[in-house]
Order: C-alpha cells, then sequence, then structure tokens
C-alpha cells in the first residue's frame, strides 16, 4: 500500500537518493579515492590532441554498426538465386554472403546507412591513426617513458589495416574477390610455408572449399575486434598512467599538465566531439557512396574489372606490388616469387621499423631521458626530415596504386607513368627529407616567439638631411641572438637624438613612433655610423 | 581541482573566495545557454523525424541527412557547453615519478624470488614435468589441429583439370567450333566438365586463320590461329581479362602486366616474371577444339617449390 510506505519513509531528494546510491557503491567498490584522481585528470588544450579521439570514436562507430551489421549479414558462400529488390540482379546466382549484403543495401531499414558507415568509419579510423601517428612521431611523443604506447598504437594500426581488408572481403563482390586472390598468392609466396599457410586459410587451393568467408567473418567480427578492444583500453590505460605529454609554453613544465579537468569540461567536450564524429560519418554514409557492390556483381573466380583499386590504407601495398620489377629468383628447385618482396617483406620491414622506432632513436641521439614536454617538429630536423621522407615514399607508393587510372586520366601510356614511379618512388622521399631538413632549419631561424629573421634597421634623417642607419634592440628570435653572435646593442649619443627628436618634430611623427626609437643614451656614445 | 589550488593569482588575492579560474569562458552564459539549448532542439527534431521516416520508410540520404543534423545539433551543443558553461581554467596537475621507489622494487623482488625460491626450485621436477605437458599440447595445436585447418599442399598447384582429349567449353559449357570465334576475338573457356573452375580458366584467342607457332617447339599448339593461355596471371593470380587485338597483346587489369600473345605470351611490360603457360591446341574430327595435352608447367603466381 503506496500511502503507508509514504507515511514510514519521507521522502527523498533527487541529491539525497544519488548520494545514497554513490555510497552504497562506494561502500562495495571504493572508487571515490580513485575516481578524484581521475576527474582531475588534465587533458592538454592543443587541436592535435583530438587526432586520436576521432580514431578512437570511429572505432565505436565501428563497433556499433558493425553489430548492426552482424544481423542481417549471412557468412556463407553458398550459391542461391537472388530475389531482392535490386531489379538488375534478379534471378541471377549469387552468394549467400552477397545476397546478404544487397538485402542490407536494399531491403533492410537503415541497411545502406549503417552499412556505408561502417565503411567510411573504417577508412576514418585508419586515417585518423595515421595522421595521429604522424602527430605523436613528429612532436617525439613516443620517447620515454611512452614507447610501449608507441607500440600498442603500431599494433592497433596493423590490426585495424587487417581487419578493413577482412571486412572488405566480406561481401562476396568481384572486386574484394579479386583481392582475396591476391591475399592468396601473397601468403603463397612466403618461402618454405608459404602453400601450406594458404591452403590452412582457405581450406585448399585456390578459391577454396567455401570455409574462406565464415573463417573471415570470425576474425573480423570477434577475434581482431576483442583484441583491439583490449588493446584500445591499454592505450588508454598507459594514457592515463603517465599522464599526457604537453607543448612547451608559459607554465608548462616537464613537471606538470596544464589544460582542462576530465570532469566536467573535458567531458563534455569530447562527449560533444564524439557526436561530431557520429555527425559527420553519417553525413557520409548518408551521402557519400561507397563500396556500390551491387554494381561490381557476384565474384566468380574467372571474373575481373577494370580499375581495380583496394581501399585507401591497402594502397601502397598495390603500388608496391604493380612497380615491382618482374624478378623472381629460382634457384635449387626453389622459388622466391616476385610478390613476396613487395606484399611480405616491404610491409614486415616497414612495421618492424616502426615498432622499434622509439629504440632506433633513443640509441641514435643517445638521449634516453623522460620526456613529457614535446619537441616541435622544426626543433628535431633530423627525425622530421626522416620522417616526412617516409611519409612521401608511402605516399608515392599510394600514388602508384592508381598507374592505369593515372595513365587514362592524364592520357599518357601507362608505360611511362610506371617508369616514372618506379624510380620516383625511391627518389622522391630524399628530396622530401632534404627540403624538410631545410625548411626546419629555416623555421628555426624564425624564433620561437615570432622573431624576425634579421633585426629591423631603422633609417632616420635629421633636419639637416643627415641620415642615420640603427639597428633596432635586440628581440628574442632575430637571427643574430639565435646564432649567439649578438652584435652590441646600438645606441645614440644624446645629441643625435636630440637632432632626431628635433626633426620629427618637423615632420609630424607622432609620439608612438618616437617611442619606438631607441632610448637616448646615457652611458655615452658606442658606435654611431654615419654615411 | 584540489592539486592546483596552490596557484594564486592578483584578482584572487583581492577576493580569496574567488578563483579566477573557475570563471565562465562565455561572455554572456544566458544567451550561451539558450544557444545550447536550441542544438539540442534541433537534435531532438531531427530523431523524431527518423522514428517518422523509419516507420514510412524513406531513402538513405534523407536517414543519412537526418542522423547527420541530429548528432551534429547534440556535438555542437555539448562542445559549446563544455568549453563556455565550464570553469575555464588553465589548470594544472602535477606529474609524478612513474617507477616505484627502489624500496618497492626490492620489496617486489624479495617477495618474488625469495618465496618463489622455496616453492620452486626445491619442486624441479614436477616444474618439468609441467614444461612438458604444455610443450605436447603446443605440438598438438600446431601440428595436428592446424593442419585439420585445410588439406596439404602437395602437388596440387602443379596440375590444372586440362588434360589430353580435353573439350574445350564456353563458361555455359557449350563446346566451341573451329568456326565460332572470328579473327581477333577471344573468350574464356575451361576443360568440359569443369566449367568455372579457378584454375582450369583459360583464354582462347583466335590470332590468325593459319597454324601459328609461338616459339620453337610449339608448331602444333596454335591450329588454324588458335591460342590457349592460361587466364590466370603469373604475377598476383588475377584473371586476365583485357586482350588488345592491334598489339597482339594481353592485360591484367590488376597490376597492368602486357603478355604478348604472339610470342608465347612473354611478360613484355609490368610485374609479371614469367609467360603464362599455353595450352597446345588441337582439332578434332568433328571441328572442334580440344586439348592435345594439359599445360606443361604450373599455372598462375609463384610459390616456393614452384
Amino acid at each position: 500500500m503506496p500511502s503507508l510506505l509514504k507515511k514510514d519513509k519521507p521522502k527523498q531528494t533527487g541529491a539525497e537518493k544519488a548520494t545514497a546510491g554513490a555510497k552504497w557503491l562506494d561502500d562495495r567498490l571504493g572508487l571515490a579515492k580513485g575516481g578524484r584522481v581521475f576527474f582531475n585528470k588534465i587533458f592538454p588544450d592543443h587541436w592535435s590532441f583530438m587526432l586520436g579521439e576521432i580514431a578512437l570514436y570511429s572505432f565505436v562507430v565501428l563497433l556499433v554498426t558493425g553489430v548492426f551489421l552482424t544481423l542481417y549479414y549471412v557468412p556463407s558462400a553458398d550459391m542461391l538465386t537472388y530475389h531482392g529488390s535490386y531489379a538488375p540482379l534478379k534471378g541471377t546466382q549469387v552468394s549467400a554472403a552477397y545476397n546478404s549484403t544487397l538485402a542490407i543495401s536494399f531491403d533492410v531499414r537503415f541497411g545502406l546507412l549503417v552499412r556505408q558507415m561502417h565503411h567510411w568509419a573504417a577508412d576514418i579510423f585508419l586515417g585518423a591513426i595515421a595522421v595521429h601517428m604522424c602527430r605523436v612521431f613528429f612532436t617525439g611523443a613516443f620517447r620515454r617513458p611512452r614507447e610501449l604506447n608507441w607500440i600498442v598504437g603500431v599494433t592497433l594500426l596493423i590490426l585495424g589495416i587487417s581487419n578493413g581488408f577482412l571486412g572488405y572481403s566480406l561481401p562476396d563482390d568481384l572486386i574484394s574477390g579479386t583481392g582475396l586472390r591476391i591475399m592468396f598468392s601473397v601468403v603463397e609466396s612466403i618461402p618454405v610455408v608459404g602453400t601450406h599457410l594458404a591452403f590452412w586459410l582457405f581450406g585448399g587451393n585456390y578459391p577454396g572449399n567455401g570455409v574462406i568467408i565464415p573463417r573471415m567473418f570470425m576474425l573480423h567480427v570477434l577475434l581482431v575486434p576483442a583484441i583491439m578492444v583490449a588493446l584500445v583500453g591499454a592505450h588508454l590505460a598507459l594514457l592515463v598512467k603517465q599522464k599526457h605529454t604537453q607543448f612547451s609554453g608559459p607554465g608548462k613544465t616537464e613537471k606538470n599538465v596544464v589544460g582542462t579537468p576530465m570532469w566536467p569540461g573535458f567531458m563534455f567536450k569530447t562527449q560533444g566531439y564524439f557526436f561530431l564524429v557520429v555527425a559527420v560519418l553519417a553525413g557520409l554514409g548518408g551521402w557519400a557512396q561507397i563500396n556500390p557492390i551491387w554494381q561490381y556483381g557476384q565474384y566468380f573466380p574467372y571474373k575481373v574489372s577494370y580499375a581495380v583499386q583496394p581501399d585507401w590504407y591497402m594502397g601502397w601495398l598495390d603500388g608496391a606490388l604493380r612497380i615491382m620489377p618482374s624478378w623472381e629468383f629460382q634457384n635449387f628447385g626453389y622459388m622466391i616469387p616476385n610478390m613476396f618482396f613487395p606484399a611480405v617483406l616491404l610491409p614486415g620491414i616497414a612495421f618492424n621499423i616502426f615498432i622499434v622506432w622509439p629504440f632506433i632513436e633513443a640509441k641514435v641521439r643517445k638521449d634516453y631521458k623522460e620526456h613529457h614536454l614535446l619537441e616541435r617538429p622544426r626543433d628535431n630536423p633530423w627525425r622530421t626530415s626522416i620522417g616526412a621522407g617516409a611519409l612521401a615514399f608511402f605516399f608515392m607508393l599510394f600514388a602508384a596504386s592508381s598507374t592505369d587510372v593515372l595513365a587514362n586520366y592524364f592520357n599518357i601510356s601507362l608505360n611511362l607513368v610506371l617508369w616514372f614511379f618506379r624510380f620516383a618512388t625511391y627518389i622522391i622521399p630524399f628530396f622530401v627529407a632534404g627540403i624538410t631538413y631545410k625548411i626546419c632549419l629555416e623555421l628555426q631561424a624564425l624564433g620561437r616567439y615570432g622573431g624576425r629573421r634579421k633585426r629591423f634597421n631603422v633609417v632616420l634623417r635629421t633636419a639637416e638631411g643627415e641620415y642615420f642607419s640603427e639597428k633596432t634592440p635586440a628581440r628574442p628570435g632575430d637571427l643574430d641572438v639565435l646564432s649567439g653572435e649578438e652584435e652590441e646593442p646600438l645606441e645614440l649619443t644624446e645629441e643625435v637624438s636630440e637632432k632626431i627628436r628635433e626633426s620629427s618634430e618637423l615632420i609630424g611623427v607622432s609620439s608612438t613612433e618616437l617611442n619606438k626609437l631607441p632610448p637616448p643614451a646615457d652611458q655615452g656614445v658606442k658606435r654611431v655610423e654615419r654615411d | 581541482m584540489t592539486s592546483t589550488e596552490q596557484v594564486q593569482t592578483s584578482e584572487a588575492a583581492i577576493d580569496p573566495t574567488r578563483d579566477p579560474r573557475l570563471d565562465l569562458l562565455a561572455k554572456k552564459p544566458d544567451q550561451m545557454e539558450k544557444l545550447i539549448a536550441l542544438c539540442f532542439i534541433v537534435g531532438i527534431a531531427c530523431f523524431v523525424a527518423m522514428m517518422v521516416f523509419y516507420v514510412r520508410g524513406s531513402s538513405t540520404q534523407v536517414e543519412g541527412a537526418l542522423m547527420a543534423a541530429g548528432f551534429g545539433g547534440l556535438g555542437v551543443g555539448m562542445v559549446a557547453w563544455g568549453k563556455y558553461l565550464m570553469p575555464k581554467g588553465p589548470f594544472e596537475e602535477e606529474r609524478h615519478q612513474i617507477g616505484s621507489t627502489e624500496e618497492d622494487r626490492k620489496a617486489f623482488a624479495d617477495a618474488f624470488i625469495g618465496r618463489g625460491t622455496i616453492a620452486v626450485k626445491r619442486r624441479s621436477f614436477l616444474g618439468k614435468l609441467l614444461g612438458l605437458a604444455t610443450a605436447i599440447f603446443g605440438i598438438f595445436s600446431l601440428g595436428p589441429l592446424l593442419d585439420s585447418l585445410g588439406p596439404n599442399p602437395g602437388n596440387a598447384l602443379d596440375s590444372t583439370a586440362w588434360k589430353k582429349g580435353s573439350k574445350v567449353v564456353t563458361e555455359h559449357g557449350r563446346a566451341i567450333k573451329v568456326d565460332d570465334l572470328e579473327v581477333g576475338g577471344f573468350m574464356t573457356v575451361f576443360p568440359e566438365g569443369n566449367v568455372g573452375s579457378y584454375d582450369g580458366q583459360t583464354l582462347l584467342i583466335r590470332a590468325g586463320t593459319s597454324d601459328i607457332v609461338t616459339m620453337p617447339g610449339r608448331e602444333s599448339w596454335g591450329p588454324q590461329g588458335y591460342l590457349a593461355y592460361s587466364k590466370v596471371c603469373t604475377h598476383a593470380g588475377c584473371p586476365i581479362s583485357l586482350y588488345q587485338q592491334e598489339t597482339e597483346q594481353l592485360l591484367c587489369p590488376c597490376h597492368q602486366s602486357l603478355f604478348n600473345v604472339l610470342q608465347a605470351a612473354e611478360p613484355v611490360f609490368g610485374p609479371a616474371p614469367r609467360p603464362l603457360p599455353q595450352l597446345p591446341l588441337a582439332i578434332d574430327k568433328n571441328g572442334y577444339i580440344i586439348a592435345q595435352a594439359g599445360y606443361n608447367e604450373p599455372i598462375g603466381p609463384g610459390y616456393w617449390n614452384f
């Protein structure tokens, strides 16, 4: 009987209820102490720190949209006749996987939106990781004590690329099927164990016995995401434990972090930022068509399409395949196939260098100290130019994955395009690295607080028509100040200053401009140039 | 903010109860509040509209636009709320040494090694047994368990379904007569009984009307201008599907390898390292095109024991 209950128990306010609930939880979990420290965690206010957040929130969107897609996707290569609502394919033979992807696209409400959001989220996830990684690299945020988090991040990149490829292959359309065939060849090209690995993965010689789709499905929706969720958790836990890095500036030291606290400022902002990422992905999913598999058709191993390009993050590998010279090494009855070098060795070396980079740099620069203040890229031209060269190399490989499209678009010979990339991919990075090094030095000379390259000279004329050329007082960032070759500040004699004052009154120079003049000397003349 | 209270400013000195870092960034908080409310109302309106369209059915564009606008409204509102209606700061947090103190490390090492030695060293025999058990399980996992994923390659990669006398048929299973292709024509063919097979796929090209010899030793392989090459690219295994009749070249669309049709499909451009295997053709007494024999080398991309 409610009325009786009301009598026995006085009504609690909302705040009282919340306090009682929090007390109940803390009695059992003891969260208040750690929770307070957590709420006080400081997030530096710099735009470049949002790049990783884009990756994180794209990942959340991937998980949510991915769950939606698994409700309808059928991981099976069994062939059936298409009876869905996309007219041009009606009555054709399609696999259950392709059929269900068509159903998601045309017959499930919000299906195409969610499918396209999922695909866009994957592309943006990996893009954000790449840019975030550049930020971490070029500012030296990976240095001690954050080497482990760098490795976790690189692992996430590798897993992300792998899972992107797996997901891309699931619809069983003509283009992804071709990609899968290339992947079989890549695995097959590994010396000694290659053919075994390929046969294990596919359940036999290509195209296998139909197990590859359910196996990829399991990897794509269960195993790889589970590892990634764990690693994302570790990435964030390390970030909390080790606290953020920050750029140097007023009040910022190696001993503190300055910015916005977790609660409430950062939580509100980052929640809003999450909504904005969702908004952009929804806009792309609704308006920017991606992977229209109904145009490609069902995959058959003997069919292929023109302009077969993978998703952007696989582009560098595809480009490497294209520009590889037609070499193959056959000795003692064994072969190291052509594909091994661009598709296994190149990514193997690249990712291993990524992983060990913090240790390489520490060793080369003999810098084993802890760093919490970030370097500006210009302040470490050595690293910045290596990074820029590497980026140029990967970009050239990426561009080389479109040799056919470039040749068609610019109406030039495919032959020429290929030979250009075969050389330019290795030459251009050195130019980029060299130019970057030079730019870094130039920017350093510009000075830290917006000083000028050279000290100002002021030319003055007295009423009598005498001219004086004078240097202004030294300011931080001036070239001679930076290089330590600062000249003695010049000072005018009282006599000359007086003359200038008189003449400026005559020509009507304002008092503020006069204030910019060097003050009248009171310690005698040091040097006065007079022409 | 407790860790940062020691930071004093001149304003705080005037009025000790007032910390300027706790001021809001917004100059007119009431207006900002209205603006944020408007953003959230946009979100509500968009999500309600989404529900309506869910029931009534709509287009992907409408769904995407509503979802984007709805979350956009929430996002802008939340960011503005977090930025303008919150203490403006800046706040500061001290860094502490990440590593443990020497005493802690020593205590840990003592506990681990000290107690551990007592437990483990005196029982090394048990440890060895345990290691053996896990090693056996490891070998089992890597051997039989892994091997049941797929068959042993054996010589599966060396041969195809083509054999002596295989009738050449189209992808619809129709046998091909000698008059079926005009000069310059080409089609994808399979050995009869294996239509659609991956390794059986072959390009049948009519490059002329008289017998064509693509290289010495293949005198009888191209009867009446018919040539057949494996369709599987020797580079990455893509199906080669472009025949450029003017230059007599085959182009792989994946990585643009070019093969010379009249010279035993020798690669002339791109990454492909080997010529496409040629299928020796013959014409039987009824005028059907058949294979003299299977391919005399493995088709497709290279592998270790090629």
